[in-house]
């Protein structure tokens, strides 16, 4: 196992920069404009976040790698994020439920953290935390309004919920990385969170009219980097050709 | 030539007086992301805290403050980024907050919308979205003089 601390905040990152990514896929095609500036935000403020927690990474690896470094030059088998943020956007709806199970999780996981023993992390969930709030506030609004909402919004909702259910156990289970950061104080177990999780989802969908699926089956091995979905290696394909091609260009 | 170092007041006199790049009615006092301004031996140490962390403001300010500064004659200057404790609306200025609302931004609220339109003053207001054309605003609109305007979300 390489340095817990290293693999936590390249979780982190990866989280965030690979929602991030996807949530700015969007700009210029969302469905109303407002819904277009609103993701648009969101994307930035993740990216912003992963520049925080990935020069963080590069200066705890100490191997002069900086965020843009992590960012573009690594390999699909090098990235720690949830299987879950890197599912593709689909429908408006789609987008909008893994963000708010996204959300849930995040909000509970940096509320954590702004406690831990390393003050480096706590400052940067401090940040995040709130801009995290904002963006769950925002996807339990929109899960609720198109939950409960026309027949084909609410049949749409509960297709992104049957379909993104499976990918929501991978954000509790623990691992070798959490235990020793849970015992140092630095990172809260993730397994602790689940029943904080499933309390205030189930408010949110019981109000959204959405039925929670009965299977609690989940994918794992994104964020132990075991293994990722075909889309991912799709996706980063689009982001890093650029610096893959013209590596160190600047303008 | 000996140079005499500014008094901190001084610095934040000059401060003052360079404009938030995205809304210039304000300055980056007004915003309270000035943090601190202080000397470390002979250097000038200013701390500057982000407003938001994906703010593309954020490397303008740095870059608007050095500027300022070494228009002042300030050579050797050090700006620090301190991330916690986070940004908060609560640091706006009150005279940040009179400008804002003159300029037609609603100035943000505890109760988390817009106390009344910045244009007419009427409290019939209505939220058009959460989020508006900077990561520090949200959309809403006047429901009696029909005016949409920006208000500076409270975080
Ligand atoms: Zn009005």
């Amino acid at each position: 196992m390489s340095d817990p601390l290293f693999e936590f905040l390249c979780r982190m990152g990866d989280n965030t920069l690979v929602l991030g990514h996807r949530v700015s896929e969007w700009c210029g095609t969302a469905p109303v404009l407002e819904e277009d500036i609103a993701l648009a935000n969101t994307a930035l403020d993740l990216i912003g976040q992963t520049t925080l927690w990935l020069n963080l990474a590069g200066e705890v690896e100490g191997r002069g790698r900086d965020a843009d470094a992590l960012a573009f030059r690594r390999d699909v088998w090098d990235f720690r994020n949830l299987f879950l943020v890197e599912q593709p956007n689909g429908d408006f709806g789609q987008t909008m439920m893994r963000q708010f199970l996204f959300d849930s999780w995040h909000r509970l996981y940096l509320t954590g953290l702004t406690e831990s023993s390393d003050a480096r992390i706590s400052a940067i969930a401090e940040k995040s935390l709130k801009e995290v709030s904002y963006h769950l506030d925002r996807a339990t609004d929109t899960v609720i309004g198109l939950g409960d909402g026309t027949e084909e919004s609410h049949a749409r909702m509960q297709a992104a919920l049957d379909r993104l259910w499976p990918f929501v156990g991978e954000m509790f289970a623990g691992d070798a990385v959490d235990a020793a950061l849970a015992r140092q104080g630095t990172a809260p177990d993730p397994a602790k969170l689940r029943s904080g999780f499933d309390e205030q989802v189930g408010k949110v969908l019981a109000e959204a009219t959405l039925v929670r699926p009965d299977s609690d089956f989940a994918h794992k091995g994104g964020k132990t980097g075991t293994r990722h979905s075909e889309h991912l290696g799709h996706m980063l394909a689009q982001m890093q050709w650029l610096q893959r091609a013209y590596p160190d260009a600047t303008w | 030539m000996v140079v005499e170092k500014p008094l901190t007041e001084t610095v934040w006199a000059w401060l003052d007086a360079v404009p938030d790049p995205e809304i210039p009615v304000i300055s980056l006092v007004d915003l309270g992301i000035i943090r601190d301004v202080s000397w470390q031996d002979d250097t000038l140490e200013v701390t500057v805290t982000p407003t938001y962390s994906g703010c593309p403001a954020t490397r303008i300010i740095n870059l608007d403050i050095e500027t300022a500064l070494r228009d002042q004659g300030i050579e050797k200057l050090r700006l620090k980024t301190q991330l916690s404790p986070a940004w908060t609306t609560d640091w706006l200025t009150a005279r940040g907050r009179e400008r804002l609302e003159s300029y037609g931004i609603a100035p943000p609220q505890p109760a988390g919308g817009p106390a009344h339109c910045p244009q007419c003053k009427s409290g019939n207001v209505e939220r058009i979205s959460q989020y508006g054309s900077t990561p520090c605003k949200a959309q809403w609109r006047c429901c009696d003089c029909l005016e949409p305007f920006d208000y500076f979300k409270c975080i």
